[in-house]
């Protein structure tokens, strides 16, 4: 019998006092596929990077053994491991733009890892180069080896990257989270890519990833991490169709299905007789960034109407103008034509005093909760800022209403003296909320809110907003690129694309029988969580792409 | 290109007017009798009044501005007191001291200045660079520690406690080097060689800590970019990552800072200039100002000042050139 591609025994690894992964076992068969999912800090990542002996000289700790293609990889000297990477296992990572040298030209940089591994000439390695720039769908390779990372999309830097992992023929490709920062249409073609590469070369994958209908798409055998540990190991179709495990039920249940309708809910305070003026009208909003030749429209007459206690949703790829448009709603920016009416009134044109009292009724929550707090103040203070905007001085007053919304959002009220660093990415998020509800606002424009928290925190934050807005009767306008995401919250939803509205209407209407062809598009492209439809959807994009 | 170069010509003659501006207005609410100085302290007041008149101190500050600025376009005519001199474009002025026309006195200065900067900069790169790629590469171990203290302790030293040592041990005990002094380029070669190697070594020691500090940190962030990971984890040699890799991202900051103190050593290099009896600019402004001679002052700061744009116009071009994503406008 041989051994197998990849055996990892009792890998533990520790970042000073915090213990990464614990215990981790598994094996993978030469040419199988594995995805590895988790959530963040479940261990995935730094087990990934052991595989290829990364952690040596990052003053990490790592004990237990880990066999690459017959490298004892904790053993092996800086040459043994320097001649096991790229060549016999490669990797591909998250960012394609910051993983590539920004110097050097693709071809160059493919070349070079070529020639480490391999004794021949410059001409021969570039040469090389360009075969597998081709191989991976790079249009016009030999003229566009001599690219500079930045001059090529998301999505074709990926398959640079996957063209270097080709380049030496290794027999794993270790992907960490290979697509998690590309659009889902560009996801779809890769994780195609990396199917069909594997069907004809039989290299073996590992995937690691937080999306499990990415997994789902691309392997044979899910393992789902944990506090750093193996919760459950086995074939895609059992693991997501009959979890064992507690834990992936639970993980399974929280993400959000495209496919699925949208929980009934009890309709909020405005169906009960509101008002028949729309809370916010937009009528041909525009708006334009740069001058002269360097001109973009990032938002091209976009009309729109959201009425107290609804959702809309807005979903688009990156670059649609989906935040531009948001910004413009709340007026954090000034739309360069078009009208935009607030409960009647015309604030398309307001100057900022005249704006002043429509300012605490429209409130944004951002997506990254870190970036969005000042680090230096503390939550309760963050969240006091619109209260005290609002001209209360009381100090007494002013902590009990803090508190109050501390609670609201599902924090502690003791937590007022802590700062940002102290919470975790979903409570961070429920600080901003906290501070978006302080001003008594009717319409909140949430910016992909949940994007950058794991998908128990996604469905955790996603259920409060539903609550807050039933009971609060507030207009929300639901930014994201996630569909299934703006699925589970919307009322009715509006698909963006280079600065238009493709498509809008009610949201079951729209997801169930799309009438766009873009909006065709996007739907094929969401990742499926079962292996059966995933086949199925690939074969509709084959057929979208060939159309 | 063509048209980053026009808007930058534009930027440098704007720069350096505004200085001219500010030197007039500055020397002309500063205190002392420009004339008497420039007469002597034995000056009768009769003849003070000569040289007012010859170097017209009377006419408004503006006249005397109008009379420069048409002095570098087309030049003008002074009288000596016995004669009459033609000074032609770009004519800086006359010096109120000598009589000497500024730009002949500049010219003059020029090579041992220009000897002392462009040695002690090629020095200072060199070492610096080279010290701080050094310590990044060995982070964390004792070379590293060793290089950090002796860089820390440079940047502290003064250049003249340097050079003293350096003066001290080379010249007087060892005898290995003759005394310091300044032979032009064209009369001995080799003498010029010998003569600034003393310049050359302190004033680049001091100015290299503040590089290999510089340099190390900025190789210290590339070196955690995750183009560098990649590299690693595809088997790439640790010498080609530093080398290819990680240098070429770490040198944007070093070209950067590296233009500025290019451009000012040209006017500020007084207390080496000084030190080793180099007849340079950087010893001719100080004696300028103290003895309130203005032409001179600002023929000087002229000409510091348009090495200093010259050399931050060049850096962005390199800078371009270095990062293909960097567009120059």
């Amino acid at each position: 019998m041989t051994s197998p591609l990849v055996r990892v025994e009792d890998l533990t690894i520790d970042f000073g006092k915090v213990r990464a992964v614990d215990g981790l076992s598994f094996t993978l068969e030469a040419g199988a596929a594995l995805g590895v999912v988790g959530e963040s800090g479940s261990g995935k990542s730094a087990s990934a990077s052991a595989l290829l002996g990364l952690h040596r000289g990052t003053g990490a700790r790592v004990t237990g053994t880990v066999h690459v293609a017959g490298t004892d990889v904790g053993a092996a000297d800086e040459a043994g491991l320097r001649a096991l990477r790229g060549a016999e296992a490669a990797m591909i990572f998250q960012d394609p733009l910051s993983s590539l040298d920004p110097y050097y030209t693709v071809g160059d940089q493919i070349a070079e890892v070529y020639r480490v591994h391999n004794r021949v000439s410059r001409r021969a390695a570039r040469a090389r180069a360009v075969e597998v720039l081709d191989r991976v769908g790079i249009p016009d390779a030999a003229r566009r080896a001599r690219f500079r990372p930045h001059e090529f999309s998301g999505g074709m830097r990926q398959r640079v990257l996957i063209a270097m992992a080709l380049a030496c023929e290794p027999r794993l490709i270790v992907a960490d989270e290979p697509t998690t920062a590309l659009d889902v249409t560009v996801q779809a073609q890769i994780l195609d890519l990396l199917h069909e590469l594997r069907r004809e070369t039989g290299t073996g994958l590992l995937l690691v990833t937080h999306d499990v209908g990415v997994a789902a798409e691309s392997v044979d055998d899910i393992l789902v991490m944990r506090h750093g540990r193996a919760v459950e190991r086995g074939p895609v179709a059992e693991v997501l169709g009959a979890p064992r495990e507690p834990y992936t039920r639970e993980l399974l249940a929280s993400v959000p299905r495209v496919d699925a309708k949208r929980a009934s809910r009890v309709p909020g305070p405005r169906a009960a007789g509101g008002e028949d003026v729309p809370l916010l009208e937009a009528v041909g909003l525009r708006r334009e960034f740069g001058r002269g030749a360097g001109r973009v429209t990032a938002v091209d007459e976009v009309s729109l109407t959201l009425h107290a206690g609804e959702t809309l949703g807005i979903v688009g790829e990156s670059g649609s103008g989906k935040t531009t448009l948001g910004r413009m709603l709340v007026r954090l920016l000034d739309p360069t034509a078009g009208g935009l009416r607030y409960r009647g009134r015309d604030i398309a044109s307001l100057p900022e005093n005249g704006l002043r009292p429509f300012r605490r009724e429209l409130q944004m929550v951002f997506q990254d909760p870190v970036a969005s707090l000042n680090p230096r103040r503390s939550a309760g203070e963050s969240v006091a800022d619109p209260i005290r905007a609002a001209g209360e001085t009381d100090e007494g007053r002013i902590r009990a209403r803090v508190g109050e919304l501390l609670e609201r959002v599902g924090l502690d009220a003791g937590h007022h003296e802590r700062y940002p660093h102290e919470f975790s990415g979903g409570q961070r998020q429920r600080i901003g909320i906290a501070r978006a509800l302080a001003a008594e606002p009717k319409l909140i424009v949430c910016d992909e809110p949940v994007s950058a928290l794991d998908v128990t925190t996604q469905a955790q934050v996603i259920a409060l907003l539903a609550e807050l807005q039933h009971e609060l009767g507030i207009g929300l306008v639901f930014i994201a690129h996630d569909l299934a995401v703006v699925r589970q919250v919307s009322d009715r939803v509006a698909v963006m694309r280079q600065g238009r509205i493709v498509e809008q209407g009610p949201v079951d209407e729209v997801y169930g029988s799309p009438r766009d062809p873009y909006t065709r598009q996007l739907l094929a492209a969401v990742p499926a969580l079962d292996p059966a439809l995933a086949a199925v959807r690939r074969a509709t994009r084959r057929e979208l792409a060939a159309a | 290109m063509t048209g980053f170069l026009l808007r930058r010509l534009g930027g440098a003659v704007f720069v350096l007017l505004s200085l001219t501006v500010i030197l007039y207005a500055v020397f002309y609410v500063a205190p002392g009798d420009v004339a008497q100085i420039a007469c002597g302290p034995r000056c009768s007041p009769a003849q003070v009044a000569q040289v007012t008149e010859q170097l017209r101190l009377d006419d408004p500050v503006y006249t005397q501005y109008g009379h420069f600025l048409q002095g570098v376009l087309a030049g003008r005519d002074f009288s000596t007191g016995t004669g009459v001199e033609h000074c032609s474009a770009p004519c800086l002025g006359v010096s109120y001291q000598s009589d000497q026309q500024v730009m002949r006195l500049i010219l003059a200065k020029l090579p041992a200045t220009g000897s002392l900067v462009i040695g002690a900069f090629a020095g200072w790169i060199l070492l610096g660079v080279g010290t701080g790629v050094l310590s990044a590469w060995r982070r964390g171990r004792i070379t590293e520690r060793v290089l950090t203290w002796l860089t820390l302790a440079g940047t502290a030293t003064p250049v003249f406690v340097i050079g003293l040592l350096l003066i001290i041990v080379f010249c007087s005990t060892l005898q290995w080097l003759p005394s310091p002094a300044y032979v032009p380029f064209t009369e001995n070669p080799e003498q010029w060689a010998w003569g600034l190697l003393l310049p050359w070594v302190s004033l680049a020691l001091i100015e290299s800590a503040k590089y290999a500090r510089l340099t190390r940190s900025s190789m210290l962030e590339t070196l955690a970019e995750d183009h560098v990971r990649t590299f690693r984890a595809y088997g790439v040699g640790e010498r080609a990552i530093i080398g290819r890799h990680a240098l070429r991202g770490a040198l944007a900051p070093v070209i950067a800072l590296s233009a500025l103190d290019f451009g000012s050593m040209f006017g500020g290099a007084v207390l080496t200039e000084s030190l080793f009896g180099i007849p340079g600019i950087g010893r001719e402004l100080v004696h300028a100002v103290k003895v309130v001679d203005l032409p001179v002052v600002v023929g000087m700061v002229l000409v510091a000042g348009f090495f200093v744009v010259l050399a931050n116009a060049v850096a962005d071009v390199l800078y371009a050139l270095a990062d293909r994503r960097v567009v120059l406008s």
